[in-house]
């Protein structure tokens, strides 16, 4: 029974007044419904991915001490719009030599690879389109697609820097999808199970109730499994494939108009959903504080949605902190290079990695759940990664004041910086 | 009566993938095509309700492996005259017929069984690991061993080129 069973059931009930169980039709609704869900989640990609894109060359343009877009809508809102229709008025270019049936199936089967994960990620309590017994192992296989779309498009294009760019994507993304499967392996170890759904249930609402401060080594597996995300997502510093300076754009230079922008929608949706897979396997993903599964369980009616409603906003608000962490980020670091990059995944990242596979088992066996080592455990775990964001933070706000002048000269004039600045 | 009508699609499309990894002429293609079909049998894995199957099948064959087989195809960049034409030699032959034994032996052994009906816990990661870890450890075991010995065996390899 998953969540579309659910509503078409209840749907049945309430439009035809026949019961479901004995009706003819049922998975005509189902069907209906599913495809309703996928539209929506279609939706749910374009809608994050355009806006992000907007925020992305905001928070650049800050951080390199210009402007950025702020001309289409109040502060540039808009932008991504218009970004948008240009790419769809643009003419489909095939340049000549190309091999035309891989060179257009492309991006479909990136953006597919990329979409088909969003199959597993629990948004809210009871909102998750299916509830795999092997959710984790699914996630990664599916990225796998994201790979081969991204080899066929360098191969299709018959350009060698499209080709380099599919190369190296290759070779980064299945380098890098180690380090995630074993960062991941150390929740599902604790959780003792595959199933997002059953990680998130294995957490609790309160911060000291999350996976990533349980213990020394899942808050390690957390930073690991970040890093190695941002890897497998292309982004800086691990943006290789796409290096301007070296291969023009990589993978995706001869692409024109609305296969570009697939392109890039997979591109971002790929930023939330390695931001939504760790806030879902570390973070404690949609649990509301002081609420148990429970409580949401047994309630009914307008209660029940309110709780629904709430799980979403919270499981979206921890997703959205990282993914602005992560466009922090890739305004931050320098790019790697190539042999740096494979150092960085095969001399330490897989190691480490194991390492913490084997940390968290020996913790498991010593430390009961529950003692009072645990708790302890907790609390320092949470007070150091408290110590980091607070760190973090200061650092931001002291770079912030650092040209706040300079924007504040602006203030009433064109090119004004953003309403919500800091004091 | 839905799992007949998705078998049957899904059966047919990968035979089809499957008649495109011999028949296409760059290999390419043929990969892709390969690449295809494993999915295709995923697909009725996740139809017997072999969940963690499917998804290895796709992790590791379509994942892992298929990317090894298009960066060598990628590398090689073969030309036109390479691209082989149509050709019966006796490998050909011995080739086919192997495959037909195959066939005929897996559709022996399979015609007895009955499907699966209602939802079955036996390809979750439970079950699976539960068999793996009692009724076949020692199996398991050595195939570990002798998975090592090939990591092992490609460093040694390799380290020399380094």
């Amino acid at each position: 029974m998953n969540i579309f069973q659910s509503i078409g059931d209840q749907l049945i009930g309430w439009l035809f007044e026949v019961d479901p169980a004995t009706w003819p039709y049922t998975y005509l609704v189902y069907a209906l419904l599913i495809a309703l869900g996928g539209g929506l989640t279609f939706g749910f990609v374009a809608i994050f991915a355009g806006p992000v894109t907007w925020v992305e060359r905001r928070v650049a343009g800050r951080m390199m001490s210009r402007i950025g877009p702020n001309r289409v809508g109040p502060q540039g809102v808009l932008q991504w719009l218009c970004d948008g229709l240009k790419c769809w008025m643009k003419e489909d270019l095939v340049p000549a030599c190309a091999d035309r049936p891989l060179f257009r199936f492309a991006p479909y089967l990136v953006f597919g690879g990329m979409f088909g994960t969003f199959a597993v990620l629990p948004f809210g309590a009871n909102i998750v389109a299916t509830e795999l017994n092997v959710g984790i192992l699914y996630l990664l296989a599916v990225t796998g697609f994201v790979v081969i779309g991204m080899l066929m498009a360098g191969w299709g294009s018959n350009s060698k820097w499209a080709m380099f760019g599919g190369i190296r994507s290759a070779a980064q993304l299945v380098s890098y999808e180690i380090p995630v499967a074993f960062a991941l392996m150390t929740v599902v170890l604790v959780a003792g199970s595959m199933s997002l759904q059953e990680l998130v249930l294995g957490q609790g609402g309160m911060p000291w109730e999350w996976f990533v401060f349980r213990n020394p080594f899942l808050f390690a597996a957390f930073f690991l499994f970040f890093t190695a995300a941002i890897a497998e997502g292309n982004r800086t510093p691990f943006d290789l494939p796409e290096a301007e300076s070296e291969l023009v754009a990589g993978y995706n230079v001869e692409y024109s108009g609305m296969r570009y922008l697939f392109f890039m929608f997979a591109e971002w949706a790929n930023l939330w959903v390695m931001s939504a897979i760790a806030t879902v396997a570390f973070l404690g993903g949609w649990q509301i504080p002081g609420v148990s599964p429970e409580v949401i369980a047994a309630s009914e009616g307008w209660t029940f949605v309110g709780w629904q409603a709430l799980s979403v906003a919270i499981f979206v608000a921890k997703a959205s902190v990282l993914v602005f962490f992560v466009i922090q980020l890739r305004w931050t670091l320098p790019r790697l290079r190539i042999d740096q990059l494979m150092v960085t995944c095969w001399k330490y990242l897989v190691p480490l990695s194991l390492a913490c596979i084997l940390g968290v088992l020996v913790l498991m066996l010593l430390i009961p759940e529950g003692s009072l080592v645990d708790m302890l455990l907790r609390v320092v775990m949470l007070a150091v990664g408290l110590a980091i964001a607070i760190t973090y933070l200061r650092k931001v706000r002291a770079t912030y004041l650092a040209t706040r002048e300079t924007y504040r000269n602006m203030e009433g004039k064109d090119q004004w910086y953003p309403a919500y600045r800091l004091p | 009566m839905t799992e007949a009508v998705l078998f049957w699609i899904l059966a047919v499309l990968a035979v089809i993938g499957g008649i495109g990894v011999i028949a296409s002429r760059r290999a390419m293609y043929s990969a892709m095509s390969l690449v295809w079909t494993l999915f295709c049998l995923a697909s009725l894995y996740v139809l017997l309700r072999a969940h963690l199957l499917a998804a290895l099948q796709v992790l590791v064959y379509a994942g892992a492996i298929m990317m090894l087989f298009v960066f060598v195809v990628m590398l090689l960049s073969m030309t036109d005259e390479e691209k082989g034409k149509a050709r019966a030699s006796g490998y050909g032959i011995a080739g086919s017929l192997a495959a037909g034994t195959i066939l005929v032996g897996v559709a022996f052994a399979v015609a007895g069984q009955p499907s699966p009906e209602g939802p079955l816990a036996v390809g979750t990661v439970r079950a699976v690991a539960l068999e793996l870890y009692t009724e076949h450890v020692l199996a398991f075991q050595v195939t570990a061993v002798l998975l090592l010995a090939a990591i092992i065996g490609a460093t040694v390899v390799a380290i020399r080129r380094i």
